[in-house]
């Protein structure tokens, strides 16, 4: 058994942040409320303010705060994002999560005490990416891309001088995060420049009598029956024909859950768990973080974990292990 | 914020390298016939897509990588876009250590590392958005840089401005737009990608993903999901010279290559109407759709007629 793990949990608002908090959080992560970080929705993320308060509050329970500049400096505009990071300092955060080499580069050279994590939209997937980024600007940690097996995972960590954080709940990506072009293909907002997939404002839902229709980008993502519960057009997790089949061609609509490989990814020697979910709210991210909670610490005591029944907070009610496992490939 | 200014530098043309599982012989007289009549400057040779295709066109690379130097080609080895199991690795380290004196384009930060501090090229793949990005790169030895496709035209000029390293933009063809550690030509057929059976073989130019209403889509080369249109900037390539773009990539397609190369050539040299050349390029693919959105900042599906800049 390595050392104490750490439970990195999501607050997409000042509420969702003391429900982390509260709920037995090691450390929150959190955006500005602009496109600088890779969950740019309407309602949620922080001010300077609002971080501020975040901050004292977190740190007055332990919790560290976690910043994510993560999405990709505009073309002659890199201001706002070299402001984040300077307020990210200024604010007393624990660690900035970024993806960006320009801005890598700006926060080592600017900060050089700031303490940096590569976000999972930086897919770093093997040591010597990830060597790269810990020689050229010191980054003390990686998220790792929801690509990679527990194998995989555990010869990464047996060969980076750095600390591995691992995805273990939530939305999944099925593609490389940071390298997927889907949403602005169908959209003209990415995740990278954005900080959107798929975003609402692109977001059709059409009755047609029998059925509902849902679009993304005036592209029909999937259908419902009457009095199916219509679920949100992802784009990836749609309904395709190919292969003169439709089928959930990437994925189906599902979510991770690592609750029953989680020993297996403490053994492979991973620093932080990350739970999914700045979108989500006060309630899912209390019962999410608890169980997790619960199960770290019983895995850590040497106990069998309880088990926790998670369905009613998972897309679709379904999950995964996803690429963890290698027949997920 | 520099502003780019009108460049006399001649335009020039790449050739990326063959995406799809081509069989080998195909792939190897394909590029005997670019050496031997396409009108480009630049030849991308390697497998990017899926390790498992290398042992393919691995035993004809020596040969290809002959003749296109024979005609005057520069022709640059491409990576891997996405390194992952420990084969991916040696075999990237093995390239990079033997690449001799031709030049190396990192489709993933996992071969940049041993790139370092000697010139080498930088893939569309790897995320250069800013001239941060490019800055950092250029200093350790990136000379020339394919970006990203949905960055906009105005942002790759600014790039470009910068001196920095040589841009180059996607051109032609059908785009990669995601990569993935799942294989969906093997999900589609219901195998998983340690017994895919090599099933993308099927599909020379890839597999056609269209919407539940029968809407061409996307198209699934592997672990790559690429666009279902083609791009086609014919018809901006008068206006991107003026901003002061001189690289520019097609995708090699199973359609006539050449032909395609030489409407991009002659338009780039002013014997050719822009739009005249689009109406060219609908001809030789015939069942295509085309589009050119990122240019303009918007979705990479839409075809805009107005003009950039």
């Amino acid at each position: 058994m390595r050392g104490p793990v750490e439970l990195v949990c999501p607050a997409g608002t000042p509420a969702a942040l003391k429900a982390a908090v509260d709920a037995g959080a090691d450390a929150v992560y959190l955006g500005f409320r602009d496109e600088t970080n890779a969950r740019n929705f309407p309602g949620l993320n922080f001010s300077r303010d609002e971080l501020a308060e975040g901050v004292a509050y977190a740190h007055g329970f332990g919790t560290k705060v976690l910043l994510a500049i993560n999405t990709f400096p505009r073309a002659g505009q890199p201001q706002l994002w070299h402001q984040a990071v300077d307020d990210a300092a200024r604010l007393k955060v624990d660690a900035v999560i970024l993806a960006d080499l320009g801005l890598c580069d700006y926060a080592h050279r600017h900060h050089p005490e700031l303490r940096l994590h590569l976000s999972v939209q930086a897919s770093a997937s093997s040591v010597e990416a990830i060597r790269f980024y810990h020689q050229a600007f010191g980054i003390r940690r990686a998220v790792l891309p929801r690509v990679l097996t527990v194998e995989e995972i555990a010869d990464l960590c047996a060969n980076v001088p750095i600390e591995m954080e691992v995805f273990i709940f939530g939305g999944l990506c099925v593609m490389a995060e940071g390298r997927c072009a889907l949403s602005s293909y169908a959209t003209g907002k990415s995740p990278n420049m954005n900080g959107a997939c798929s975003p609402a404002s692109h977001v059709r839902y059409i009755d047609k009598g029998s059925k509902v229709e849902s679009q993304l980008g005036g592209f029909t993502i999937n259908s419902f029956g009457a009095g199916e519960p219509a679920g949100y057009p992802t784009l990836c997790k749609g309904r395709f024909e190919a292969n003169g089949r439709l089928s959930y061609l990437f994925e189906e609509p599902t979510s991770l859950n690592t609750l029953s490989i989680l020993p297996r990814l403490i053994d492979a020697g991973v620093t932080a768990f990350k739970i999914e979910g700045r979108q989500r709210g006060r309630a899912y991210v209390s019962n999410v973080v608890r169980a997790f909670r619960q199960t770290v610490d019983a895995i850590g005591r040497g106990e069998t974990p309880p088990t926790f029944d998670l369905d009613d907070i998972t897309e679709g009610g379904r999950q995964t292990a996803g690429a963890y496992e290698r027949n997920w490939r | 914020m520099t502003v780019p200014k009108p460049v006399s530098v001649p335009a020039r043309l790449t050739l990326g390298p063959v995406l799809y599982n081509w069989p080998a012989d195909a792939w190897r007289d394909f590029h005997f016939r670019i050496a031997d009549e396409a009108p480009v400057d630049t030849v991308h040779v390697g497998e990017v897509i899926c390790w498992k295709r290398q042992s393919f066109i691995a035993p004809h690379l020596p040969q290809v990588i002959e003749r296109l130097r024979a005609a005057g080609k520069e022709v640059v080895l491409s990576s891997l876009a996405l390194v992952m199991s420990p084969k991916e690795r040696e075999a990237m380290q093995a390239l990079a250590a033997g690449a001799g004196d031709a030049m190396i384009e990192a489709n993933d930060l996992a071969i940049a590392g041993a790139l370092a501090g000697r010139p080498h090229m930088i893939g569309p793949t790897v995320n250069v958005y800013n001239e941060g990005t490019l800055s950092f790169l250029a200093g350790r030895g990136a000379r020339r840089v394919c970006l990203p496709a949905e960055l906009p035209a105005a942002a790759a000029a600014l790039l470009a401005a910068q001196g920095l390293a040589e841009i180059e933009i996607q051109a032609f063809g059908r785009l990669p737009l995601a990569l993935s550690a799942r294989c969906y030509h093997a999900r589609s057929h219901n195998l998983h990608k340690d017994g895919c059976q090599y099933v993308c073989a099927d599909d020379p130019d890839g597999m056609d993903v269209d919407t539940m209403d029968g809407r061409p889509f996307l198209s699934v080369n592997g672990t790559t999901t690429m666009s279902s249109r083609h791009v086609d900037l014919l018809g901006d390539l008068a206006d991107l010279r003026r901003m002061g773009l001189t690289r520019f990539r097609l995708w090699p397609h199973s359609c006539d290559m050449v032909a395609v190369a030489r409407l991009f050539r002659d338009t780039l040299d002013g014997a050719l109407d822009g739009t005249e050349a689009s109406a060219r390029l609908a001809d030789l693919l015939p069942e295509a759709d085309f589009a050119n959105g990122y240019a303009h900042g918007r979705e990479g599906h839409a075809f805009v007629q107005e003009a950039l800049g």
